[in-house]
């Protein structure tokens, strides 16, 4: 026997209360947070200009493309700098469909989906082989192919070639009394929802536990049974999958697609919502969104000539502040109110 | 006069004298007002396309200029410009800021064909004003289509087919290699010299390049291993310069076609080597700031001037300023023949009803027309020759003859 | 056949471009144990305080050296002000903290000195290498400063203690540490070396390409490639890397029908990635071991 009841008994006694901020405990603070939230993101269609609306739409977007990076990266440790290639694919899906086929924005959403998760999958077979650096170049390379891809003369009779294809943005449904933007907007929000729930019960499950052992250790992963290999390519799929969405959406959102818009600059923007929201943080990844589209433009409001200069200095200030994101901030901060609590209370 | 007939006249008279004003009546759109015309503009001031930023500074500087003399018909100009780091999202998220935030009159000279095909749809829709697009994409001349979207430069194809008559005329036996950058642009203009030369095969060599090659010298290596002896180059400024320096260097000197894009002495000829750009051969529409032809010429005078005064850190050797001040001229142009009635349809009647307007910095001889079916302001040309020092026309004026009247 | 030659030709001039950009990318890598990718816009910036000091009335070879000693003391100040606060913190923020990096100096460049392209000496004046019409005389010197400067670093590493301190202070912080090393100055020196480096390549890379704030964006990317194609470990291996990229892209570009042209990159890339599956460490690098 390692333990005899008695010392379990008064181990349980011994434990350390709930750890709570002004008597209230974590959990309950978890689900008010939750549900202001909700209230936010319900009243913003309604008090706010469509272009707000419009733009907010675009952050969620991108916030559901770096929570496919971040499965990627930040859960599993495979670093990619070519994330603008699954959200091309995701778009171009979308457009091919409603343009060429004709067939509704509501079924490009789970056909973009599943196209990303076979184009993720295949490309994570080889890619097993990389590690760190060499993976990133790998990425890095496909960023950069997709673009060609789309414009080259070969698939031209689907993509449009450099000339992109226009997509009519959708109206709202059942003459709902929205204008187009708020109606995207809860499209948006609903798709968001559901990915999002999928994400966080994906990550707490033993599937995402995996995903973590093979980040942190793929040598003690693969020594406890877990399939590394297959594990590794699935969760490329997946990850290209959520980033593939977000670029169906963003297409419909745009009203166009063109290889112009999907360049490295893309993947790049991607790369550093990760890390500004944090790495590893489900929640984080909006604020990523938030800082990928509404960043560039502050800096473009403080400074003409130098906006790109004011944008990397922003963003040093950022990593010095918070050099484990945003939800590293959060963390931090939560710990400190808790700490504070039980100084008070004791 | 018996006394009711002078009641009938007097009350005919003061029916008159009160519907004066009310034909003189101001009508303003969103954007316009007694002190005030807020015009928009998105250009690519950061990103791979950064040079051309310098057209966006030069309209800005001219709008200063024209508020330093009083404004338009009383009313200053807001010029209100972002970037969009050449990337088509971006572009409509600026455009949506101007028309819904900033509250624009209209959109004035947008770069980049796919950038304006973006918003295209959305400006046609909401019926703001597409003025002047910056690019000459042959396909924003349709006011069937979109009735408020409207080009300015002669547009790739016609300058393709020019070139094609220029051929046919002095070199009809000779073999065309082609370098084009591989997108809207360089697949329009190939596509108008093809179209120019009809059925006649003289193309021996057609070879794209990507923006993001570093140089294109192993597409001028096969060029010449091809054996052509006329070079039609369709290449933005930066490629154009390696290009000529590289044809150069491996001793090729076919006839050489330079696209207008990049005929301009400051920005491509000068760092390629003005020894080795001579007897280039382009297509005119404006005046070389180079060309000492030009020094006494008023309009160059007053160009002169206006950089010195209101854009002194712009480049007075290179086309694109030349580019800007010409739009603004245009669009100042439009905005005057508007009077009091700052409609966005006034706007666009006005921008259609231009008649042998000059800019001043357009070579003689050439003008903008505009009607309700020719949405095409400049459509003719004259080919110019490098003579070591500017682009020197020569020549008649020539006509491309795309569409409309 | 000639048509052949001439495109492999091409292709070493155009690969010496990357090879030069590989050796910097190399030795940051030796320091710092990953990329910067910030490197190209420290030797585009490099390029442009140069080209500023000529036009300032600097002969070309005072511009040339003060221009390394500024850069060497630039990368020393950046590593030790910018990158000093994150130290501890993990490696993607670093990486952040380079695009952070590469987009201030980036602007800046095209703030001061303006986005239009710019014509920047040779050294090795115009003209064909030894009269034949095989490469030019800029093209051969860039070569030849590429294999000399490749020398330079062999020996350093390998045979003077410095060298094999910053080796030690990049493979294993802790026990250099313990051994007498100063971590933080080693880093520092590979930083400042790395940008001495990619400031010659600027210097040499201009003169072809023309002078512009985007001039080494997709060189950085060719550089990458070759360095890591070669082997990062290897810097001689980077340099080979690099040259193959060139003679690659151009006959990849030259011979395969229709898609060769359009997209030349794709496809040099694509038989990197392939060579990486094969060598994962490159073909001439050390497979890296690690204890479990």
């Amino acid at each position: 026997m390692l333990v005899t009841p008695t010392e379990l008994r008064s181990a349980e006694a011994r434990q350390p209360p709930a750890p709570t901020i002004g008597g209230v405990a974590m959990p309950v603070w978890r689900l008010i947070m939750l549900a202001a939230g909700l209230v936010v993101v319900v009243a913003i269609p309604f008090a706010l200009k469509n272009f707000f609306i419009f733009q907010i739409t675009l952050a969620i977007i991108y916030a559901i493309a770096i929570l496919g990076l971040n499965l990627l990266t930040g859960f599993n440790g495979q670093f990619s700098l070519g994330h603008s290639a699954f959200y091309a694919i995701g778009a171009y899906t979308a457009a091919i469909m409603m343009e060429n086929l004709g067939i509704g924005y509501v079924w490009t959403i789970p056909v973009a989906a599943i196209v990303c998760f076979v184009f993720g999958f295949l490309f994570g077979l080889p890619a097993l082989r990389l590690e760190g650096i060499y993976l990133a170049l790998a990425t890095f390379a496909l960023a950069i192919a997709i673009p060609q891809v789309l414009k080259s003369s070969v698939l031209e009779h689907w993509t449009g070639g450099v000339q992109g294809i226009v997509i009519i943005k959708p109206d709202a449904p059942f003459g709902l009394p929205l204008s187009s933007d708020q109606w995207l907007y809860l499209f948006t929000v609903a798709v968001a929802i559901v990915m999002y729930v999928c994400a966080t019960n994906l990550v707490k499950s033993r599937t995402g536990r995996a995903l973590i052992a093979i980040r942190d250790h793929p040598v003690a992963a693969s020594a406890m049974g877990i399939n590394v290999s297959l594990y590794k390519s699935l969760t490329f799929g997946v990850s290209a999958l959520y980033t593939g969405v977000a670029g169906a959406l963003g297409a419909i959102a745009i009203g166009f697609v063109a290889p112009d818009s999907f360049t490295f600059v893309l993947a790049v923007a991607l790369f550093v919502g990760l890390v500004v929201g944090g790495v590893a943080s489900i929640p984080g990844t909006l604020v990523g969104g938030l800082f990928v589209l509404f960043v560039p433009n502050i800096a473009e409001s403080v400074s003409k000539g130098l906006a790109g200069a004011v944008y990397g200095v922003i963003l040093l200030l950022v990593i010095y502040l918070m050099p484990t994101g945003a939800a590293g901030l959060v963390r931090w901060m939560t710990a400190q109110f808790i700490r504070l609590g039980r100084a008070r209370r004791s | 006069m018996r006394s009711e007939n002078r009641a009938l006249i007097a009350s005919l008279v003061l029916c008159v004298a009160l519907a004066g004003p009310a034909l003189a009546q101001k009508k303003y759109d969103t954007g316009a007002s007694d002190t005030e015309i807020k015009i928009g503009n998105i250009m690519p001031y950061s990103g791979p396309a950064s040079a051309y930023g310098t057209i966006g500074k030069a309209l800005g500087a001219y709008f200063n200029k024209v508020n330093a003399e009083g404004g338009i018909n009383g009313r200053k100009v807001t010029f209100i410009t972002y970037d969009d780091g050449y990337a088509p999202p971006k572009t409509v998220e600026q455009t949506r800021r101007l028309v819904e935030n900033d509250d624009v009159l209209l959109i004035l000279n947008s770069l980049g064909t796919a950038h304006n095909t973006a918003i295209q749809k959305y400006l046609n829709t909401k019926k703001v004003p597409q003025l002047f697009v910056a690019t000459g994409a042959t396909k924003f001349g349709d006011p069937k289509n979109f009735p408020w979207t409207m080009g300015w430069q002669p547009n790739y194809q016609s300058e393709g087919r020019i070139y094609a008559q220029y051929i046919l005329k002095n070199h009809p036996n000779g073999k065309i290699g082609i370098l084009f950058q591989n997108d809207d642009y360089g697949k329009d203009y190939v596509k108008g010299l093809k179209d120019g030369l009809a059925n006649k095969v003289m193309i021996v060599a057609e070879l794209p390049y990507e923006p993001t090659d570093p140089t294109v010298d192993s597409q001028m290596v096969s060029l010449k291993a091809s054996g052509a002896d006329i070079f039609y180059n369709v290449t933005t400024p930066k490629f154009a310069a390696q290009s000529i320096k590289k044809a150069a260097e491996i001793g090729w000197k076919p006839v050489h076609l330079l696209n207008s894009v990049s005929a301009s002495v400051g920005a491509v000829i000068r760092p390629a080597g003005l020894e080795n750009a001579q007897g280039i051969l382009t297509a005119l529409y404006g005046k070389d700031p180079t060309d000492p032809v030009w020094n006494d010429d008023p309009g160059r005078k007053e160009w002169l001037a206006f950089m010195d005064k209101y854009y002194p850190e712009g480049d007075k050797t290179s086309s694109f300023p030349v580019y800007g001040y010409s739009v603004a001229r245009t669009m100042v142009q439009v905005l005057q023949q508007c009077g009091d009635d700052l409609t966005r349809a006034n706007v666009m009647k006005q921008a259609a009803s231009l008649k042998d307007y000059e800019t001043g910095m357009s070579l003689p001889g050439i003008k903008i027309n505009t009607s309700p079916t020719d949405f095409y302001p400049i459509e003719q040309m004259q080919m110019g020759r490098f003579n070591g020092e500017s682009f020197v026309p020569f020549g008649p004026i020539l006509d491309g003859e795309i569409g409309g009247s | 056949m000639e048509l052949f030659l001439h495109q492999v030709l091409a292709g070493l001039a155009t690969g010496g471009i990357y090879a030069c950009m590989a050796l910097a990318v190399v030795m940051i890598y030796q320091a710092i144990d990953h990329l910067n990718f910030a490197q190209g816009e420290m030797a585009m910036f490099s390029t442009f305080i140069a080209w500023q000091l000529i036009q300032w009335g600097f002969p070309y070879w005072l511009a040339f050296g003060a221009t390394i000693v500024i850069s060497f003391a630039a990368g020393v100040l950046i590593e030790r002000v910018v990158l000093r606060p994150i130290h501890d913190a993990p490696i993607l923020s670093h990486v952040v903290a380079f695009i952070a990096l590469l987009s201030i100096l980036n602007s800046a460049a095209g703030f001061l000195w303006d986005w239009t392209i710019k014509s920047f000496a040779s050294p090795f004046g115009s003209g064909q290498f030894l009269g034949q019409n095989l490469i030019n005389k800029h093209d051969a010197g860039m070569i030849a400063v590429t294999i000399l400067l490749l020398l330079l670093l062999y020996l350093f590493f390998r045979h003077t203690r410095i060298g094999l301190a910053m080796r030690a202070a990049a493979a294993n912080p802790e026990s250099a540490r313990l051994a007498g090393i100063r971590v933080g100055w080693m880093t520092a020196l590979g930083w400042g070396m790395a940008a001495a480096i990619g400031s010659v390549a600027g210097m040499l890379i201009a003169p072809v390409v023309f002078l512009e704030p985007n001039m080494m964006l997709s060189i950085l990317l060719y550089g990458f490639a070759g360095a890591v194609v070669g082997g990062l470990t290897s810097p001689g291996g980077a340099v080979i890397g690099g040259f193959m990229m060139g003679v690659i892209e151009n006959l990849a570009g030259t011979y395969i029908p229709v898609v060769g042209r359009e997209m030349k990159l794709s496809i040099a890339l694509i038989i990197i990635v392939a060579i990486l599956t094969v060598k994962p460490s490159g073909l001439f690098g050390r497979p890296v071991v690690t204890r479990v």
